[in-house]
């Protein structure tokens, strides 16, 4: 199976001197979806903002067999869809429309092109009737999908996700959770939710202090380092 | 947090609405330097404009009074300038400087008003106007939202342990503090958010819709118009 990440002793400091990456090695084959697990401040949304070059530590990443370099750093980011944790930092344009056809337009589509991808992808996610709607003013669960979207319009090829359930209740969960699932893109999931860990993952590596503490099965991950509220 | 009444009201569909935005910016244009050139003393041109703009605004299917009372609030600042005239004595150059200041005022609000904030910055920038300076006016749109969603959940934390009772001036210092620093982060990350999908420093506009001949006639009309009150009255 090929590669679609591969990380080798990446290290990053934070200019304040905080140690947030101490050697990673990572992998993540196409089509595969893996967990990152671990406390707050672990480094695991340090190491995700590395994967498409938002920040530049020590060590080498490949991606999709592409060395990450400043030659790359675009044709990387458009084979890494990256999903914030906190959708309101993802959303800036003015309507719904805009915001998913914003990375098609710098991909260089024509604008004709960049809208109708836009349409077809928020169809996807089921947001076509919001076409229109100000990002900023639509419900939580809402603002993840046309987040989703944004990243999708940019027909990624693996899928990176920061706490994708953080504001939602159980329903919009579980039709966000049916959305992920019918994606046929590799992914990271970053996510303290065992649940979502086990229905959408199958491996999952365990972040302690900035370096990789465990790394397996993810049922047996989440037994391992007692990953569960109860 | 609610939509900015303006936001909405430039989502219309009335005939103002669907005019191309480099007609309205034209036109826009044109009156501001009509207006700009009017002589103090023509006081039924100034009229005659505020009927021009109050026909626009009705055809636009916009509230009057919520337009007027917007406008308005250039009113403070042109006062200073009116009144050192007005003590001067001059009082009808001071009239006829607080009308010019509204007037203008409600000429750029039926603008931003009846056209989105993405229409009018692309008739910006097909007019060759500075990148830098749209993306500023685009930027400060979107992060006003941002500034103002987190200063309104400050004051209700604040709020909810009694802010009322015990504050002032050192809580209220505290608060921009803050608010500055948040606002910071999340202008942060938003601008990660732009780079992960490929932002290269540039807002690549949509194709701004054909130039029709409705929106040339459009702009004749109310150039017409202007003309002819100013040269009239």
């Amino acid at each position: 199976m090929s590669r679609a990440i591969q990380i080798r002793g990446l290290r990053y400091r934070y200019p304040d001197g905080t140690q947030a990456l101490n050697g990673i090695d990572f992998h993540l084959d196409a089509g595969e979806s893996v967990a990152l697990f671990g406390a707050n401040g672990s480094g695991k949304t340090t190491f995700v903002m590395h994967l498409n070059g938002l920040l530049r530590g020590e060590g080498s990443i490949e991606v999709c067999n592409t060395t990450l370099s400043d030659e790359t750093l675009e044709q990387i980011r458009s084979k890494v869809g990256l999903v914030f944790q906190d959708s309101d930092e993802q959303l800036f344009m003015p309507t719904v429309l805009e915001d998913v056809a914003f990375g098609p337009l710098n991909l260089g589509l024509s604008p004709d092109d960049a809208l109708t991808r836009a349409r077809t992808v928020l169809k996807r996610v089921g947001m076509a009737h919001a076409l229109e709607r100000a990002p900023y003013h639509l419900s939580a669960g809402e603002k993840k999908r046309v987040a989703i979207a944004g990243v999708l319009a940019m027909d990624p090829e693996i899928l990176v996700l920061d706490e994708p359930t953080t504001f939602l209740d159980p329903p919009t969960r579980r039709d966000l959770l049916t959305l992920l699932r019918g994606l046929p893109q590799a992914k990271v999931v970053v996510t303290h939710d065992a649940n979502l860990a086990r229905a959408l993952t199958t491996r999952a590596v365990f972040f302690d202090q900035g370096r990789i503490a465990g790394e397996g099965d993810v049922i047996e991950l989440i037994q391992r380092f007692h990953w569960e509220y109860s | 947090m609610h939509h900015l009444v303006i936001d909405r009201w430039s989502r219309g569909s009335s005939s103002l609405h669907q005019r191309d935005p480099r007609a309205k910016l034209a036109t826009l244009l044109a009156f501001l330097i009509v207006l700009s050139t009017t002589r103090p003393a023509a006081q039924w041109a100034f009229a005659a404009y505020a009927i021009l703009l109050i026909v626009a605004v009705n055809r636009a299917r916009l509230p009057i009074l919520g337009l007027a009372g917007r406008a308005a609030l250039v009113l403070p600042f042109s006062a200073t300038f009116a009144l050192l005239t007005w003590w001067s004595g001059d009082s009808l150059r001071a009239l006829a400087l607080a009308e010019k200041s509204f007037l203008s005022g409600m000429a750029a609000l039926l603008l931003v008003a009846t056209t989105p904030l993405t229409g009018w910055t692309a008739a910006l920038e097909s007019w060759r106007v500075p990148r830098m300076l749209i993306l500023v006016i685009q930027f400060v749109y979107r992060y006003l939202f941002v500034i103002a969603e987190q200063a309104q959940r400050m004051r209700w934390a604040a709020l909810c342990r009694g802010s009322h009772k015990a504050g002032g001036f050192r809580l209220a210092a505290g608060l921009v503090g803050v608010l500055f620093a948040r606002s910071w982060q999340r202008a942060d990350g938003i601008y990660h958010a732009m780079l992960a999908r490929g932002f290269r420093g540039r807002f690549v506009p949509a194709a701004p819709p054909p130039f029709r001949a409705a929106d040339v006639l459009f702009f004749s009309a109310c150039l017409a118009g202007c003309l002819a009150v100013r040269i009239l009255l």
